[in-house]
């Protein structure tokens, strides 16, 4: 495993906090063939970051656990259908996460998950600080600098939508905006994001 | 109940590629957004450079507890993985172009400086949303369909399959999430019904647990939408156990 040492802040090349690892498309490709201790090799380079996203969108421990159970079940079982040229491997793997994620909370809707409401003021930047957040990467600051740079309603609806597992259609309830506006929040959103973080190195 | 199908603003289909990107669809959305996209290389290249962006978003990391690995590595001894896509039953959609290429554990950032690159010029043609979609496939002109009638089931393991129908468009529709995949050597066959008795073949489901199928056949006077467990190949006639029985208004 990488050490994970922080970079000095404001580092403008950020080295590879996170893809010193292993290759993990190298080992999509060989779990797909049914290479276990490829898949083994997978889990552990990953298994943190998909975890962490689950947590965070689940809230609930044990449902996390689960979540990211059957979300590498799944990781192995269509291991082949991960196309390099379609993206990385990593967010191959948190979209499956993601929606497993996501799943489940609305799924378990009426078993009152929401009544933590998330709409409080101070959720931009409510970072779950754990211990291994502590080792937060340079990647990991300048994805937060870029949210800074968001306008405050499509840094709320993307929080409310990745994080939050709400639907568009939630979201614009949340944030009072007129029905059918979030999904366009989203997006832009998104857009500038990408851009930001692309471009702001 | 079909408000979904009759937004005047799903024209806008474009527009959906990030609450898509995002899993901030829901599931007739989604589905009509993935019938949408099959046909949408432009959305396709959008959708994945949002991925890419949100993934970036993840940037906690949680070390679950150990005994989960092996749980994982245990579970995995009782699952195939699946066989590679081999594109034969969608025409390919024409790709814009592998926007970029990985073999190698593309480091996020760096991932996003090259989408944000590629991107800043290959964005432009369609940030008009209103730009109208091309043709739309048999699929799309289902679900789409002012009279398109849905019934949904939920199964016990949490997959979900739904049925969509379209009288004036005489066909049906399935969409199914997380369905459990047919054991080896068996196959989810389709069939529909027009008195409720006779049941008629209309194709079989991909090995996918999350499909969109076009139903065979003329759906136009369908009473009911069958699926059944059938050897691999399918059968001329039902023999598998019944998995489930839509009934259609």
């Amino acid at each position: 495993m990488e050490p994970g040492v922080p970079a000095p802040a404001g580092d403008p090349h950020a080295g590879s906090p996170a893809g010193a690892g292993p290759d993990l498309a190298a080992l999509l490709q060989r779990s797909a063939r049914g290479d276990r201790a490829a898949f083994a090799e997978l889990y552990d380079a990953s298994a943190a970051r998909v975890h962490g996203l689950a947590l965070r969108v689940v809230r609930d421990p044990a449902q996390a656990e689960e979540v990211t159970q059957e979300a590498f079940l799944e990781i192995w079982r269509t291991a082949s259908r991960y196309d390099p040229s379609r993206g990385s491997a990593v967010s191959w793997l948190l979209t499956i996460a993601h929606r497993k994620a996501v799943d489940r909370v609305r799924s378990a809707e009426a078993a009152g998950r929401r009544e933590s409401t998330y709409h409080h003021q101070n959720q931009t930047v409510e970072v779950d600080t754990t211990v291994e957040a502590a080792t937060a990467s340079l990647e990991a600051r300048r994805v937060r600098a870029a949210l800074q740079a968001l306008t405050p309603v499509q840094r709320e609806a993307i929080e409310l939508a990745y994080f939050g597992g709400y639907t568009h259609t939630e979201v614009a309830s949340l944030l009072d905006l007129p029905v059918g506006t979030a999904k366009t929040r989203i997006r832009d959103g998104l857009i500038r994001l990408r851009d930001t973080i692309g471009v702001g190195r | 109940m079909n408000d979904h199908l009759t937004q005047p603003d799903w024209e806008n289909a474009h527009a959906l590629s990030g609450a898509y990107a995002v899993d901030a669809l829901d599931d007739v959305e989604r589905a009509r957004f993935e019938a949408h996209l099959r046909s949408c290389p432009d959305c396709q290249v959008e959708v994945e450079t949002l991925r890419e962006t949100a993934a970036a978003l993840a940037v906690d990391p949680v070390e679950p507890p150990a005994r989960l690995r092996a749980e994982v590595l245990a579970g995995i001894e009782s699952i195939r993985p699946l066989p590679p896509l081999i594109d034969r039953d969608q025409p390919a959609a024409p790709r814009r172009r592998p926007w970029y290429t990985t073999t190698g554990p593309l480091l996020v950032a760096a991932a996003l400086v090259l989408v944000a690159l590629v991107t800043t010029v290959a964005l432009r043609p369609w940030a008009d949303d209103t730009e109208p979609a091309p043709e739309l496939t048999a699929t799309e002109r289902v679900l789409e369909a002012p009279d398109a009638e849905k019934v949904a089931q939920e199964f016990p393991d949490g997959s979900v399959a739904t049925v969509v129908v379209s009288r004036s468009e005489g066909r049906a529709v399935i969409l199914t999430e997380d369905m459990a995949l047919a054991p080896e050597g068996k196959v989810y066959e389709l069939w529909l019904s027009t008195d409720g008795v006779d049941m008629i073949p209309a194709g079989l489901m991909p090995d996918d647990g999350d499909a969109t199928v076009l139903l065979e056949g003329d759906a136009s006077d369908a009473v009911a939408v069958g699926i059944t467990l059938e050897p691999d190949g399918g059968s001329p006639e039902p023999r598998g156990p019944v998995v489930h029985v839509f009934e259609l208004t």
